[in-house]
């Protein structure tokens, strides 16, 4: 830090010109950014923007190659996330999450220990770790271990980290992307009273809802420029989409095809984890039903027994009439149903190999005893095309693709299989809009050409717009099925939440 | 703290097994349990459980070390050099091993913190390098101190009389205070709290302001230097040191002492009791074979057998238990 006084009216932290590049990628280009005491600003764009590269440059977690961080107008170099925690800057990331191994205690105070020489005060953090506790609400005993808490409460330990660390600075990255709706509203009103007490807050999202919920300020990324800023008043859906992508997204529900015969039929299938609700419905031809319910109702444990990835108690699947005896996901593959898992990274990819041997991978054909390249090419070349995968070639590594793109890969590799119904959890997390949108025309496309699209989403404006059809789970249950006028936010909501109620 | 009491059962399921079959129907005595037997087996018990600590400092940091068996014979070579070739004094011979040792492990900490090569890589590469080395400085001749170091033989050969009979032996002891000095750095102190965290998630460790690397480097450190003292304490122990086979495979009894005892591969994970428990159960059962069996033929069958049986059992155990945990 430089010997400057700081200035009462300066802004908290300011990024002035920051530019950044990466081997072949140019991040960041010059891109400004304020925030002042008490203030929510929403950090908008398109995966690839220059969003998570501007919160890391703010965290002190990349050195940007030019421009200046300023905190109370003071110029700031951070050498590392250490120092900008030091300077009251705290990133609670959603990926990075905790040491799971220490007890909240130890995780809360981590890196900052109170000590007695070498020797830790063990009864003072413990005591000391209640009142931050009890100052973001979260109702914990310090000695629990942190793996034995839920998503939204490590949230919540996070942030009394930061709060710990006496940060001014709070930087969120999609903190509600895993958490239910009672812990996301708990989140919420936390951040409202930091706001109250001064502090600043940097708040990335893809829920839209939640931009508009929270923020006071919306700024725009694309591409890594400044695409402009919203005041409270002008944040609306549409004016965010703007923002982030520079065109109007086709949002209205698609007019439902007739459905055709039914392709997937489930009578009584129960889950390890709800092994007293057993389950029944059916999806016919060119229709798109959706599954909603909170985090925890069962709906990726339905799914994933469906297609065998785990044990199915009892109850019987039929895939266009043939019944579905079980043999794990190759043989509901080879009947022609699938499953895009929930997390990409850990079960829908490898993430090493490139995009030719990924999207072959379950259809892989073999000449003799040897890999038939030619049927691996064409349908790499193919795929990408049909897709719209923006990949340099077909031989790029699947991980260095965007999030949305690794999404295309995961489809294709699927749609190679020629499904008769498709099942996708989560399909969009962590995609950005305008890949959501490509995705969204695929699938309809797909039902059009009679596939069944059957999609688990925590999303509800996603399952609104996207669903013919949506089945509300609850406890691993069906609670209701609605369609046509009765598929509303609220109608989905109350089904979903009733238990709750009771 | 669960997986101790596991491995606790264990070995005392065993030790009981072998007194019982022990018997001697001729002196009507369990020969398990006589002084000479126990005290071989304590002390045996105390040299080995020097090298699990060793390698459990490096197994918490989610790292590996496979020289643990050359470091020891590196200290087993070393020591009779220094103390009868170049006639430095007992304690001046002893730190200088240490030191030298402790350097190893500044190397190896340097390699894989600093430069960021794999634990594996590192000390497999150590593990053929320092016993190739110690063959070509012993010039393949068997290390000895002939009739100097008495005194310094006490710290492994000395017992501490306890009874008529029998007698506790110093390694033991020695293990006792490395155990006892390893708890109080893992669960009292900032640098075990921040090994802990390191191993478990290294990154958000750093994003904590933990100075990761120079932990890693510092655990490396650790474990060469126990490694290397308890070379010192097996070489007073024998009196004689050929480099081509002195504390050959050791690092496997090391590691697999540290797991057995609950010390997870993956970092983040181990308590001081377990090491104890997982080290004494790892030379109880080549005892239990050579008393039952009149010869160690099936030793390595036997212990890959048992470690095995113990890694199934904990792994159905916990199953069973997380299926009665899910909700009905």
């Amino acid at each position: 830090m430089t010997p400057a006084a700081a200035r009462p009216d300066a802004p908290l932290l300011q990024a002035r010109g920051v530019g950044k590049s990466y081997p072949g990628v140019r991040a960041l280009a010059g891109v400004d950014f304020s925030l002042r005491r008490g203030e929510v600003a929403a950090l908008v764009g398109e995966n690839g923007a220059g969003k998570s590269t501007l919160m890391k440059v703010l965290a002190g977690v990349v050195q940007p190659d030019d421009g200046q961080i300023l905190l109370d107008g003071r110029a700031l170099r951070l050498a590392g996330p250490a120092d900008a925690l030091r300077a009251g800057i705290a990133l609670i990331h959603q990926e990075l999450s905790l040491c799971d191994n220490l007890t909240v205690a130890g995780a809360l105070f981590l890196g900052a220990e109170l000590r007695r020489g070498p020797f830790l005060r063990r009864q003072a953090m413990r005591s000391q770790a209640r009142e931050w506790l009890q100052r973001v609400g979260l109702a914990v005993d310090p000695d629990k271990l942190v793996a034995g808490l839920a998503p939204g409460q490590k949230q919540l330990l996070e942030i009394a980290r930061a709060l710990r660390a006496r940060a001014r600075v709070l930087i969120m990255d999609e903190p509600t992307s895993s958490l239910t709706m009672v812990e996301t509203a708990r989140l919420h009103e936390v951040v409202r009273e930091l706001r109250g007490e001064g502090v600043g807050v940097v708040y990335i999202s893809h829920r839209l809802d939640e931009v508009k919920a929270l923020a006071d300020r919306a700024v725009g990324l694309r591409d890594g420029r400044n695409s402009g800023e919203l005041p409270r008043e002008a944040i609306t859906h549409e004016a965010l989409v703007d923002l982030m992508v520079g065109r109007q997204l086709a949002t209205a529900r698609r007019q439902p095809h007739a459905p055709g015969e039914v392709a997937l039929r489930v009578d009584g299938v129960r889950t390890l984890a709800f092994p007293g609700a057993p389950v029944r419905f059916e999806v016919r031809r060119r229709e798109i039903v959706g599954i909603a319910g909170l985090l925890g109702s069962g709906r990726s444990e339905l799914l994933r027994a469906l297609v065998g990835v785990d044990e199915r108690l009892g109850g019987a699947v039929a895939v266009a009439g043939l019944p579905l005896a079980g043999g794990g996901p190759a043989a509901a593959a080879r009947a022609g149903l699938v499953l895009l898992p929930e997390d990409r990274k850990a079960q829908g990819l490898v993430l090493g190999m490139n995009v030719r041997e990924n999207l072959s991978l379950p259809t892989l054909r073999r000449r003799g005893w040897l890999v038939d390249g030619a049927y691996e090419r064409d349908l790499a070349r193919r795929t990408i095309g049909e897709l719209g995968i923006a990949a340099n070639s077909i031989e790029q590594v699947v991980g260095s693709l965007s999030g949305g793109n690794q999404q295309k890969v995961v489809l294709g590799k699927w749609l190679a299989a020629t499904p008769k119904a498709l099942l996708l959890d989560e399909p969009t997390r962590g995609v950005d809009v305008g890949a959501r949108a490509e995705i969204y025309a695929r699938l309809h496309a797909l039902a059009a050409a009679g596939l069944a699209v059957v999609f688990v989403s925590s999303d509800l404006e996603e399952v609104l717009t996207l669903a013919d059809r949506a089945l509300v789970m609850r406890a691993g249950a069906i609670r209701a099925e609605l369609a046509g006028d009765r598929l509303t936010e609220r109608e989905v909501m109350l089904a979903a939440t009733s238990m709750e109620a009771e | 703290m669960k997986k101790a009491l596991g491995i606790g059962v264990l070995l005392l399921v065993v030790a009981a097994f072998t007194a019982w079959r022990s018997h001697d129907p001729e002196t009507g005595r369990y020969v398990f349990l006589s002084a000479y037997n126990l005290e071989n087996l304590l002390q045996r018990i105390g040299l080995f459980g020097v090298l699990g600590f060793a390698a459990a400092f490096v197994i918490v940091t989610g790292g590996i070390d496979l020289s643990i068996g050359a470091v020891v014979c590196v200290a087993g070579c070393v020591l009779p050099w220094l103390l009868r070739d170049r006639g430095c004094g007992g304690g001046a011979a002893l730190v200088l091993t240490l030191l030298l040792c402790a350097g190893i492990g500044l190397w190896h900490g340097l390699l894989v913190a600093g430069l960021g090569l794999q634990p594996f890589v590192v000390t497999l590469c150590g593990l053929l390098l320092y016993r190739g080395w110690m063959r070509g400085f012993s010039d393949d001749q068997t290390m000895g101190f002939g009739d100097a170091a008495e005194g310094l033989r006490w710290l492994a050969t000395g017992k501490l009389p306890l009874g008529e009979s029998f007698g506790l032996p110093v390694p033991l002891l020695a293990l006792a205070f490395i155990a006892v000095g390893t708890w109080v750095v893992w669960s009292r102190t900032v640098w075990g709290r921040h090994l802990f965290a390191l191993g478990r998630n290294e990154e958000a460790a750093r994003f904590a302001g933990v100075p990761t690397r120079r932990l890693t480097i510092a655990a490396y450190v650790a474990c060469s230097l126990l490694a290397g003292f308890g070379g010192c304490l097996f070489v007073l122990d024998v009196n004689s040191a050929q480099a081509s086979s002195f504390g050959s495979f050791y690092e496997l009894y090391a590691i697999a002492g540290a797991v057995l005892g609950g010390v997870a591969l993956r970092g983040g994970e181990g308590s001081v009791l377990g090491i104890v428990l997982g080290s004494a159960l790892m030379q109880v059962l080549p005892n239990t074979i050579r008393l039952l069996f009149d010869s160690d033929r099936m030793e390595f069958a036997v212990v890959g057998g048992v470690i095995l049986f113990g890694a199934i059992a904990d792994q159905v155990v916990g199953r069973w238990a997380s299926r009665r945990r899910r909700p009905a």
